[in-house]
C-alpha cells in the first residue's frame, strides 16, 4: 500500500497537481475570508471562522474531485492498471494508496489556514476572544468531510476511462449527499421520515461538529460514509471479474 | 510441469473467447501463442497473470492455481501486456524501482538488480528521462525490464513486437532470447517468423481452440504432404519426360523458363531431377524447394 501512496504522492508533486490545488484553495478562501466584502471577516466585525468552514465545502467539492478524477480513470485509459492488478498488490492496497495520497493533500491544503485562526485570535477584543471549540470541532468536520469526498472521488474516477466524466459524477455525488438531502428533506412531503432524510446528509454532521462537540454518531457517519465509498471502490475494481 | 492449462474456457456473455483449451509448459521452453486477431490469445494470457478468473477450467503455476492464490501467482510471473502500458509521467530511474518494490525489494538488492536491468536491456542512455519521452523501441525494453526485474520464473509477453522497426523487432527479440534461459516463456504474436526464430514450440489457437500445438519444426513437416518444387532453365525445354518419375502431381508453367512442380509425399525428389535433366540435356539453372513455413501453416489452420 505505502509504495502506492509513494506513487501517486509523486505523481502530484511531478505534475504541479498539488501546487495548484493548494494555491487555489487557499486563494480562494483567503479572498472569501478577508477580502470580498459580503463575506469578509473584517466586514463582519465578529472574531468567527465561519467562512472558512461554510464556504470550504463548496470549494472541496470542486477541488477533491479535480484530485481524484484521474486516479483510476487515467490508469484504466491507459491499461496501466492491469500492470497494477497483475503485481502482487490486492485491490485494497491499490485503493488505500490512492485514497490517502488524495486525502494527505486535502489536510495538507487546511494546514496553513491555521494562520487565520492565529490571526483572528489577535483581532479579537480581548484578545482571544473566539470559539476555540468550535474552531476545532469544525476542522475536524472539514477534514472528515474531504475524507468523504475524496472517497466519493475516488469511486467516480474508477467508474469510468474519462477523467471528465469521473469529474463530473463526483461533483454531482458529493453535492448531493453534502447538501442535496438536507434540502430534499425540507420538501413538504416526508412527514416523520424528514428528519431521518436529513441525517443522511453530511450537511447535518457537519453543523453539529462545528458547534464544537465531537459527538461520535457524528464521526461513525463520516468514517462509514468513507468507507461505504471505498467499498463500492472496490466493487467496480472487482467487477472486471463478473 | 509448470505451467498447466485444463480445460480453461472464458466466456463474455454468450462468446466463448476461449473454449475449452488444454496444455502444458516444461521448464525452459519459449512457446509461441499463434493465432489471429481475436483468437483468445491474450484473455489466455490474462487468465494466467491473474486479471481475468476464466469462466471453467483450471491454470496452474508451479503448482498453484491463479483464482485461489492469485498473490503467490503474480510473484512467480513477470507480464507485459499488449501495447505495453507505462506510467508516462514517471522517470526510467523511478519506475524500475517502483516495481521492484512492489515485489517485495528494497535495499541494496533492489539498486543493483535495477543497475543490472538497466544494462542488459541497454536502457544505461535513457536511464535518467520520463517514460513518455522514450522511443517506442525503449518503451518495450522498459517494458520487458519492469517483466523480468523479479526474476520471475514465467515470463508472459503479449505481442512483444508489435509496433516497432524491423530492427527493434531483431533487437528485442535478442533480448527476449538472452533473457529467458532457464524460464518459461509464453508469447503471442502473430508474426510467423518470430516464432521461427525465437520458439521451440508453438501452439497455434484460432476462435478459442487449439488447432495445432507442437514442436515448430514438426508442425512444418506434418504440413508437408505436398511438397513444391521450383525449376528454372536457360532455354526453353519439354518437360513432358518429367511425369515419368513417381510421385509427380502436376506440372505448372510460369512462363517459358520457369516451372512449379507439385510433389506428393516426404521424399525429397530434387536430385532424380536433377538427374533426369542431365540425361535429357536439359539447361537447369535452378531447382528450389519451397519451405513450408509457418505463414502457411497458420493460413491452412485458420481460415475460416
Amino acid at each position: 500500500m505505502f509504495e502506492v501512496f509513494k506513487k501517486e504522492v509523486n505523481s502530484f508533486l511531478n505534475s504541479l497537481i498539488a501546487y495548484v490545488v493548494i494555491s487555489v484553495f487557499l486563494l480562494s478562501i483567503g479572498l472569501l475570508t478577508w477580502v470580498f466584502p459580503e463575506t469578509s471577516v473584517l466586514e463582519y466585525g465578529f472574531a468567527s471562522m465561519e467562512t472558512l468552514f461554510s464556504l470550504g465545502p463548496y470549494v472541496f467539492m470542486f477541488l477533491i474531485p479535480a484530485i481524484t478524477m484521474r486516479m483510476f480513470a487515467e490508469e484504466k485509459k491507459s491499461g496501466t492498471l492491469e500492470l497494477l492488478l497483475t503485481q502482487p498488490l490486492t485491490e485494497w492496497q491499490i485503493i488505500l494508496g490512492k485514497y490517502f495520497s488524495g486525502f494527505m493533500l486535502v489536510i495538507f491544503s487546511l494546514v496553513p489556514t491555521i494562520i487565520y485562526y492565529y490571526s483572528l485570535y489577535q483581532l479579537g477584543n480581548p484578545v482571544g476572544n473566539i470559539d476555540t471549540a468550535g474552531v476545532a470541532g469544525s476542522y475536524v468536520g472539514l477534514i472528515l468531510l474531504g475524507g468523504v469526498f475524496t472517497a466519493i472521488g475516488l469511486f467516480a474516477s474508477s467508474m469510468s476511462e474519462n477523467q471528465i466524466v469521473s469529474f463530473i459524477i463526483a461533483v454531482f455525488l458529493c453535492f448531493i449527499l453534502y447538501s442535496g438531502f438536507g434540502s430534499l428533506a425540507a420538501v413538504d412531503v416526508w412527514g416523520q421520515f424528514s428528519l431521518a432524510l436529513e441525517q443522511l446528509g453530511i450537511l447535518y454532521h457537519y453543523n453539529s461538529l462545528s458547534k464544537g462537540l465531537l459527538d461520535s454518531r457524528n464521526l461513525i457517519y463520516f468514517i462509514s460514509m468513507a468507507t461505504i465509498m471505498l467499498m463500492l471502490t472496490h466493487l467496480v475494481l472487482k467487477s472486471r471479474k463478473w | 510441469m509448470s505451467v498447466e492449462i485444463s480445460g480453461l474456457t472464458k466466456k463474455f456473455g454468450q462468446q466463448a473467447a476461449v473454449d475449452d483449451i488444454s496444455f502444458s509448459v516444461n521448464q525452459g521452453e519459449i512457446v509461441g501463442f499463434l493465432g489471429p486477431n481475436g483468437a483468445g490469445k491474450s484473455t489466455t494470457m490474462k487468465i494466467i497473470t491473474t486479471y481475468l478468473p476464466p469462466t471453467r477450467g483450471k491454470a496452474m503455476i508451479f503448482g498453484q492455481e491463479v483464482t485461489e492464490k492469485p498473490l503467490q501467482v503474480r510473484k512467480m510471473l513477470g507480464y507485459l501486456p499488449e501495447h505495453n502500458p507505462l506510467y508516462l509521467d514517471m522517470y526510467v530511474k523511478e519506475y524500475l524501482p517502483f516495481v521492484g518494490r512492489l515485489y517485495g525489494m528494497k535495499g541494496k538488492s533492489l539498486t543493483t538488480k535495477v543497475a543490472e536491468m538497466v544494462e542488459l536491456t541497454g536502457l544505461s542512455r535513457e536511464q535518467h528521462k520520463k517514460l513518455g519521452a522514450l522511443s517506442k523501441g525503449y518503451r518495450q525494453r522498459v517494458g520487458l525490464a519492469q517483466a523480468l526485474i523479479h526474476d520471475p520464473k514465467v515470463l508472459i509477453l503479449d505481442e512483444p513486437t508489435t509496433g516497432l522497426d524491423p530492427n527493434q523487432i531483431i533487437e528485442i527479440r535478442n533480448l527476449i532470447k538472452l533473457m529467458s534461459k532457464d524460464k518459461i516463456v509464453i508469447l503471442s504474436t502473430h508474426i510467423m517468423q518470430e516464432v521461427q526464430a525465437l520458439c521451440d514450440r508453438a501452439i497455434i489457437i484460432n476462435k478459442g481452440k487449439i488447432v495445432a500445438d507442437g514442436k515448430v519444426n514438426e508442425l512444418q513437416g506434418t504440413m508437408q504432404q505436398v511438397q513444391v518444387l521450383s525449376l528454372e532453365f536457360s532455354s526453353p525445354v519439354d518437360l513432358s519426360g518429367l511425369k515419368a518419375l513417381e510421385n509427380i502431381e502436376s506440372i505448372e508453367e510460369v512462363n517459358e523458363l520457369n516451372y512449379t512442380v507439385k510433389v506428393s509425399g516426404h521424399e525429397d525428389m530434387r536430385s532424380q531431377i536433377f538427374k533426369m535433366a542431365g540425361e535429357k540435356n536439359w539447361p537447369l539453372v535452378g531447382l528450389k524447394k519451397e519451405e513450408n513455413t509457418m505463414e502457411k501453416i497458420f493460413q491452412q489452420l485458420t481460415k475460416s
